[in-house]
């Protein structure tokens, strides 16, 4: 349905844009009135959303506003947004992360997620499973369904999946070092229920790099964990065109301390390795890029975060392009999920977060985001309850159906105060790259593990972490109810209660499984993983699908592997 | 656990040169219990510590309650400071305080990160010195780690070479 506002004429009155870059980066706009030409053509063909476009007074609004030679959103290097509508053809996903204690536990609160209006599944997994241990394994102890979901075997993904339709729902799975067992277990489920391989849609995060930069759920050295991510990208691209393989991700760097320039630029140098090491397993960039995605945090400085989301679509245009040599639009549009930062909300007067997280969500929306959980209010607390929940997934539809801000594309685009700041963000960005890439001698890949190795990331994260918590100290950043406007923080919030009988269920389920399995063919597929692993041409996924599928566990699955490829250690620093 | 005599001598003289001047900084063993690798915290509070002039002895991350007994043994300290954000406090903290315990010391705890004021009473019932929430103040962590320190040796050692932030 197309609004009768939508093609008016353009009415010219934003400053025009960024003065000191070429107005004219793409050789194809070599008029500058193309550039609102083509963008009303593709704009036209675009299916939009059946509603008003136009204020809450009725003044009627156009779908981008901007000189005609500006650039538009769609359009080359995507500053903009990836499409020419945007949030008029389709709203973000609100996709909710959630996971805690058992399978069972966590597919019912699915199901209320998708009840009350959620668009997606995101889940969480327990720090056991993260970590590739079993539930029974001494180290799981007293970590079984604390911080996410359960997972031993393939029983357990089928108990969290229950009821639920694979191929209508999209399923984010937010795991990295076991990140090929749990996909493995995941399509065993859909196999298993008559689903094709190529009607599950969802992204698994995968993302091994910045666990060694920030999040630190390693178990591997780099090198054979970037196998493990290519295997998988390789995988998706020939057998799940609707998945995405990688989340490319930059929210646990910002979370670890890092500053918004050290989190964009870290988060896309590891991008540009993941395609150094596709490119060396094989692939074409226009093959598997389209399917890359990415993960950015919105932290509470407003105009930087906004600032950051346009600069990393334009970067990450112009790297694909001229340095990879990109020629499909797919490939050069950055898309990204977004969660408010979770290190932004108080534990002191847990009320006010809820103000915070509307704020941060905001600057995704305005930021262009494709997807966005927003964090609950009593997170800083411990793990949501469903109240707190509900009232954060509400957050984002005040925003999406009340505020209007949903109907013209990059709102921002053209302030002089956002351009620059855009620009001051890549500018710096840029030097990270720099120096990354004359370390790797002008491979990404090499640099990045280079610097992971010497543990240069955790020091430059480490540092702006202190350097941040020295500005609270002393006043210069003022956080409300923690330095300042501390009084009113007299009653007690609710939270969330885990039954600590959640593990022994889980253990008890473990064991029944290990007793009915058919011990021989478990054999069988370690043998197969271990050998395999051996060699580095070979793509796992197709070992780990059949252990899965003979319920060999998760702990069994990474142990065999790292029989093979050893484990990491970070290296001390303070 | 055992020590070589060289190591005991070398105990044997730090004791005594610690009972004729009385200037030791207090020593803490910082360290991640568990799979959890939220280590933002640690280490900020170790730079806090040792900028406010504690020694710090930084253990990382995924350290089992035996590792940190071992290392507190091995390193004398006087605090042990474990920094908890998988909700598994309830379960690794008093395990840590066991082990301590059970190595003979009587070190004690401090714990920060994500836990639930609910339950900070049971942590303390289970031997735990003191708990530091999200939020506290950089004085507030050096005020709650001296003050650990001061319980357990009955002494005002290194306090007065703490130079007030």
């Amino acid at each position: 349905m197309v609004s009768c506002y939508a093609h008016g004429p353009s009415t010219n009155h934003a400053p025009a844009a960024r003065a000191n870059k070429p107005a004219n980066p793409s050789p194809k706009y070599c008029l500058f009135v193309y550039h609102r030409v083509e963008w009303q053509a593709a704009y036209q063909r675009s299916v939009l959303r059946d509603v008003p476009f136009e204020t809450m007074s009725g003044v009627p609004l156009e779908a981008v506003y901007g000189p005609d030679d500006a650039e538009y959103p769609g359009q080359w290097p995507y500053t903009r947004g990836p499409y020419a509508s945007m949030y008029r053809s389709r709203l973000w996903t609100m996709r909710q992360f959630a996971g805690f204690g058992t399978a069972e536990d966590t597919n019912r609160r699915f199901k209320e997620l998708l009840n009350s209006g959620g668009s997606g599944l995101s889940t969480a997994f327990d720090m056991p499973t993260l970590l590739g241990r079993d539930s029974d394994d001494p180290l799981a102890k007293g970590e079984v369904g604390r911080a996410g979901v359960a997972i031993d075997t393939q029983v357990d993904m089928e108990t969290l999946f229950s009821g639920i339709d694979l191929s209508a729902v999209s399923t984010s799975m937010t795991i990295n070092s076991a990140a090929p067992v749990i996909m493995a277990m995941y399509i065993g489920v859909g196999d298993r229920a008559g689903i094709h391989r190529s009607a599950l849609g969802g992204t698994i995060q995968n993302d091994i790099l910045k666990e060694y930069q920030a999040q630190k759920e390693y178990v591997f050295p780099p090198r054979p964990s970037v196998r493990l991510v290519t295997d998988l990208i390789r995988f998706a691209t020939a057998e799940l065109p609707r998945w995405h393989p990688i989340s490319i991700s930059g929210y646990h760097i910002r979370e670890a301390g890092s500053t918004a320039a050290q989190e964009l630029a870290f988060t896309l140098a590891n991008g540009f390795a993941y395609i150094e090491a596709a490119l060396n397993a094989g692939l074409t960039i226009d093959e598997f890029a389209p399917r890359l995605s990415f993960f950015f945090n919105a932290h509470i400085d407003f105009f930087e975060e906004i600032a950051k989301y346009r600069a990393a679509r334009r970067i990450w245009a112009r790297w694909m392009r001229e340095r990879f040599g990109a020629v499909d639009s797919r490939s050069l549009q950055l898309r990204f999920h977004t969660q408010t930062a979770g290190v932004s909300l108080t534990a002191q007067q847990p009320e006010v977060n809820l103000a915070r997280v509307a704020i941060e969500a905001l600057a995704g929306v305005l930021g262009g985001t494709q997807s966005l959980h927003t964090d609950s209010y009593d997170e800083a607390l411990a793990l949501p309850t469903e109240r707190a929940a509900r009232l954060a997934l509400r957050t984002q539809q005040v925003i999406a159906e009340e505020t209007g801000v949903v109907h013209v594309a990059d709102p921002l685009g053209g302030s002089w105060f956002v351009e620059s700041l855009t620009d001051e963000l890549e500018r710096q960005a840029e030097e990270i790259f720099s120096h990354l890439l004359e370390v790797g001698s002008d491979s990404m890949l090499d640099g990045v593990i280079a610097c992971i190795e010497d543990g240069w990331f955790c020091t430059e994260i480490a540092d702006a972490a202190f350097q941040f918590q020295t500005k609270i100290a002393s006043g210069r950043w003022i956080q409300v109810g923690v330095n300042r406007y501390t009084d009113g923080d007299d009653h007690e919030t609710p939270t969330l209660y885990i039954d600590p009988a959640v593990e022994a269920r889980q253990l008890a389920a473990l064991a029944d499984v290990k007793q009915k399995r058919d011990d021989d063919a478990v054999r069988r597929s370690l043998e197969r993983l271990r050998t395999e692993a051996v060699d580095p041409t070979v793509n796992l996924m197709s070992a780990f699908i059949e252990a899965a599928s003979c319920y060999v566990t998760v702990g069994e699955c990474i142990g065999a592997l790292e029989n093979v490829f050893g484990t990491w250690v970070e290296r001390s620093f303070v | 656990m055992h020590r070589s005599p060289r190591k005991r001598l070398w105990d044997l003289g730090r004791a005594i040169v610690r009972l004729v001047v009385d200037d030791r900084r207090v020593r803490v063993l910082l360290a991640k219990v568990g799979l959890d690798g939220h280590d933002r915290g640690l280490r900020v509070v170790a730079r806090i510590l040792r900028d406010a002039g504690f020694e710090v002895i930084f253990a990382g991350l995924r350290q089992t309650p035996e590792m940190i007994a071992a290392a507190a043994t091995e390193e004398d300290v006087d605090v042990v400071g474990v920094s908890m954000h998988n909700g598994a406090h309830l379960t690794l903290v008093p395990a840590v305080v066991q082990a301590l315990r059970q190595a003979g010391l009587d070190t004690p705890v401090v714990v920060g990160g994500i836990v639930p004021e609910v339950d900070i009473p049971q942590m303390k019932a289970e031997g735990v010195a003191a708990v530091l929430g999200p939020g506290a103040s950089n004085e507030e962590v050096i005020a709650t780690v001296r003050a650990a320190a001061n319980l357990a040796t009955g002494t005002t050692a290194g306090a007065q070479f703490v130079q007030p932030p």
